[in-house]
């Protein structure tokens, strides 16, 4: 295919550069060509957002979006939350509260809350609910990963 | 330090999924799947997509050696499955939309996608069949040639049932309706294959859930021994028994590595998992019970048509088995027949899904006894009291063979658990509450699901542990984690025998070069089976670390205790020798002068467990829009009796995420078929799972109240439960926000039906008086 695009991202913070087909999905740029394979791909149709990252701080379906159409974006993934050794206070409170099991989910809810406490530091629980009815998790249940974005608004 | 060992990786982003493994100079597969439901395959033509830039290989059956069908991997059933079973691609004829007729392999997963486009499939397009009643019948098209739809009849029972309904006071009977759906895991499926050409070796990831197995019959597909195909770990995206079991792509990728000479990847996407992986639950059941003047129950009558889809997987028969043989539950029920037509249909192949045939034979007992509690006038409650079996009737065996084994329903207090979750629920208030909404016009009910599980059991699982001369304790088994946290759940077991923080233990599973033999995780059993593993393996290695350290301490093994990563006399603290220098000293030299194999460890297999029987309670709460027919769970609460909970956190997770499962299936999920046999439901804006919206807390009470005597830590597993009541539970619901007994006759609840239902009920609801008097 001769229909090859440079693109710049900066991803969690790394300049990084691609050489992408234009109908090359975000997700499988990240993934496969930069290897942030944290960001997962669970239906390719925008409905279940295990593959949420942070386009320019705004919660994105990386499926939906080409990687042409990130180009000069920053970039978040699961993998820039941990602070080194340590993880943050909402990966601490998603273990904590038991809020994932199979985990193939869970760095899209995690993109995902991060996005809304950004917003919305003190989110009511219908807020929170109401966010993180937009991904699917087939095994939690959710309550779990309520409980957990709770507990990482209260800072506890 | 996180809950459970799993997390830590999963929640960075570095889980080890099988679209990260990337292997140099891989091309990736794709699958061309039939278009039509059911037709004459007159040709595959394959010659646009070769001719594409970048594609190694396009394949149809024609082009390929005989590759044997899947097998099946559970047995022994009464009947030849053989001639039902699926090719790895079609040949001559193609039996549902979505079943593979060619392969694709190319440079790039764009490129195969685009050269799978260009195979020209030319179809003689046959009747299809849809409903499995109307398809076992004579004059149905047949779906193969010499052969019925139906493609097994299982006939299960007891006692004189003839007797029991002629002598009955009263005879309820009800035509049900289980809809169609499945696990639908989080991540779909995926194989990576590679072979080595020096060694005729092959290494294979993704297949998580009974690797051992899989490796076998892979490598009898591919001409290889057993020994010569390995099993890498893969994390898995949940898998709830669809995922892991072997399934054509499985077969058609390694065969493609060794044909191409290059690794080959395959990943699924979600339109083909929706119409590619099994299936399950679809049911028809007539059924009914025999009372007599007290309410007791005399006997109970199924006739059931289950609706396989186009061929038996590797599950066989097994899912209209367990229906039959668990559908009296956990009653008293003296006389008992069951029959079960297994009906292949033009539709997406069946096989085991969370609960399998729990869920659907306790939809259908419990909606017919709420039906019956209706009919006869009394609490719902107490019907059920009257009839369970009470732990003075324990053991309790049923002639209801399942895999060759009858069951014997151990040891418990069902209705001692149904008191402490009425209790624990503060159902009582649940049901106030319903019948002020209900006098306030509001459409508000509860209902219960009461039901008996199965785990464990059969076979046998594998385990090692190992211990460092660092001190640190590595378990490894035949087990496969699928985010249950199995990983977590062995090393608790091994922690606590061998006197260590769970932190000092690590665990591996999944991968067949670990342990020479293993079975897997499926049917609940991978606590008891691998957990029972584990603990033999590390207590044989405690006694071994007793009696190396007793030569060490110049004291009697008899007094070492194991404490804190060492090994201690009983009363004296300060004398004691570390773990690893126990292990050190289980060096190669030193443990052959002792005629010890080298090292400080042991492997151990666990088998022979009986079945064990777990049982639970669901209750749920609903309101119902008049309007639009949504349901809104207001409440739900789930009772179970685990034996023993290894981690508790755990099990509750088991519980909460099994309810919404059971909540989606009850309500939301199910693959609809059109006329001409096309796929309704091919994405996840057609196929619904449950969203954080309609998912109200889940309350649990785990019990550990009656520990199994069959396996050494009393466990009965725990991943099922949470589903098995929930489509009794919110039909019985919903039935008494409408104020109808049994009227809820078909799953899932959608809008639809229930806004049909509401146009049919009763302006002053049936049984007002019952009403008033019972609630």
């Amino acid at each position: 295919m001769s229909d090859v695009h440079l693109i710049r991202v900066v991803v969690n913070g790394e300049p990084r550069e691609a050489a992408v087909e234009a109908r090359r999905t975000l997700a499988d740029v990240l993934r496969h060509d930069l290897g942030y394979t944290g960001t997962h791909v669970g239906c390719e149709h925008g409905i279940c957002g295990a593959c949420t990252v942070l386009v320019d701080g705004a919660p994105t379906r990386a499926c939906l979006m080409f990687g042409v159409q990130a180009d000069d974006c920053e970039i978040e993934t699961v993998e820039g939350l941990a602070d080194g050794d340590e993880l943050n206070a909402l990966q601490e409170a998603f273990s904590a509260h038991h809020g994932l099991q199979c985990g193939f989910c869970t760095p899209g809810f995690l993109m995902l809350a991060t996005a809304l406490l950004r917003e919305n530091p003190s989110p009511s629980d219908a807020e929170i609910r109401d966010a993180m009815a937009s991904n699917l998790c087939r095994c939690t249940g959710y309550q779990g990963i309520l409980e957990a974005v709770r507990a990482a608004a209260d800072g506890r | 330090m996180t809950l459970r060992r799993e997390d830590e990786r999963l929640l960075r982003g570095r889980g080890h999924f099988v679209d990260d493994v990337n292997r140099p100079g891989q091309l990736w597969l794709r699958v061309v799947r039939a278009s039509v439901a059911h037709a004459r395959l007159l040709a595959v033509d394959t010659t646009a997509a070769r001719a594409l830039p970048g594609v190694h290989a396009a394949l149809s059956a024609a082009d390929l050696p005989d590759l044997p069908s899947i097998p099946l991997r559970l047995g022994p059933f009464e009947e030849d499955l053989a001639p039902f079973l699926q090719p790895p691609l079609a040949r001559d004829r193609v039996r549902y939309v979505g079943e593979p007729v060619a392969v694709v392999c190319a440079e790039d997963p764009y490129l195969a996608e685009d050269a799978a486009e260009r195979v020209r499939v030319e179809y003689d397009e046959l009747d299809p069949v849809l409903d499995a009643r109307t398809g076992a019948a004579d004059g149905a098209p047949a779906l193969r040639d010499g052969h019925g739809n139906e493609c097994s009849t299982l006939r299960r029972g007891y006692g004189d049932v003839e007797a029991a309904f002629a002598r009955a006071a009263d005879v309820i009977s009800l035509e049900l309706h289980v809809g169609r759906h499945s696990a639908v895991p989080l991540e779909t499926r995926g194989v990576v294959a590679e072979h080595d050409p020096g060694e005729d070796r092959f290494t294979v990831w993704g297949m998580t859930k009974v690797p051992h197995f899989n490796r076998g019959i892979l490598a009898a597909a591919l001409g290889v021994p057993p020994e010569r195909v390995s099993v890498r770990r893969a994390d898995a995206g949940g898998g709830f028994g669809a995922r892991g079991e072997l399934y054509p792509e499985d077969v058609l990728v390694p065969f493609l590595a060794r044909r191409a000479g290059r690794p080959v990847k395959w990943i699924e996407d979600r339109a083909e998992h929706l119409v590619a992986c099994n299936h399950s639950r679809e049911q028809l059941h007539r059924i009914e019970a025999a009372f007599d003047d007290e309410h007791a129950l005399l006997a109970l009558r199924d006739e059931l048509w289950h609706d396989n889809g186009a061929y038996l997987r590797t599950h066989g028969v097994v899912v209209a088995e367990l229906t039959l043989a668990m559908l009296p539950g956990p009653y008293r029920v003296p006389a008992y027949a069951g029959v079960a037509h297994v009906v292949l249909t033009n539709k997406t192949p069946c096989g085991t899904y969370r609960a399998p045939g729990r869920f659907e034979g306790t939809f259908a007992r419990e909606r017919l006894l709420d039906a019956a509690a209706g009919r006869l006038g009394v609490d719902p409650l107490d019907l059920r009291r009257r009839n369970l079996l009470r732990p003075d009737e324990l053991p309790h065996e049923r002639p209801l063979p399942v895999l060759g084994h009858d069951m014997v329903i151990d040891v418990g207090d069902v209705p001692g658990l149904l008191e402490r979750t009425l209790e624990a629920a503060d159902f009582e208030t649940w049901r106030e509450e319903a019948a002020a909404a209900r006098a306030a016009g509001r459409p508000v009910g509860c209902g219960i699901g009461v039901f008996m599980e199965k785990s464990g059991g059969g076979e046998f699982e594998a385990a090692g542990v190992s211990v460092s001369e660092a001190g640190e304790v590595a378990v490894r088994s035949g087990a496969a984690s699928l985010g249950q946290g199995i990983e977590t759940t062995l090393a608790a077991v091994a922690a606590e025998v061998l006197g260590l923080e769970q932190s000092a233990v690590s665990v591996r599973v999944g991968d067949t070069d670990l342990v020479a033999h293993g079975v897997g995780s499926w049917a609940s059993r991978s606590t008891v089976m691998a957990g029972g593993a584990v603990r033999l393996a590390a207590e044989a290695t405690a006694d071994q670390a007793r009696r190396v350290a007793a030569a060490l301490l110049e004291a009697d093994p008899a007094d070492l205790r194991l404490r804190d990563g060492r090994v201690e006399v009983a009363g004296s603290p300060g004398r004691g020798v570390a773990l690893g220098e126990v292990a050190a000293a289980c060096d190669p030299v030193s443990s052959a002068r002792r005629g010890d194999p080298p090292g400080l460890g042991a492997e151990r297999t666990f088998a022979g467990a009986p079945m064990t029987y777990p049982y639970g309670i669901h209750l749920a709460q609903v309101e119902i829009d008049p309007e639009t027919g949504g349901v809104q769970v207001r409440r739900y609460f789930v009772g179970y009796e685990v034996g023993r909970a290894i981690t508790r956190a755990l099990v509750e997770g088991q519980l909460r995420g099994g309810a919404a499962q059971g909540v989606g299936g009850a309500l939301l999920e199910e693959f609809r078929y059109g006329d001409s046999g096309q796929p309704l439901a091919a994405s996840f804006m057609d196929y619904l799972l449950p969203t954080a919206a309609e998912m109200p807390p889940v309350g649990t009470l785990i019990r550990e109240d009656a520990p199994s005597p069959g396996n050494p830590l009393g466990a009965k597993g725990a991943g099922e439960g949470g589903v098995t009541g929930a489509g009794a539970a919110l039909a019985g619901a919903v039935d008494d926000a409408l104020g109808v007994h049994g009227g809820v006759r078909r799953t899932p609840m959608s809008p639809e039906r229930l806004h049909a239902l509401l146009a049919d009920r009763p302006r002053e609801p049936a049984g007002a008086a019952a009403d008033a008097r019972n609630r």
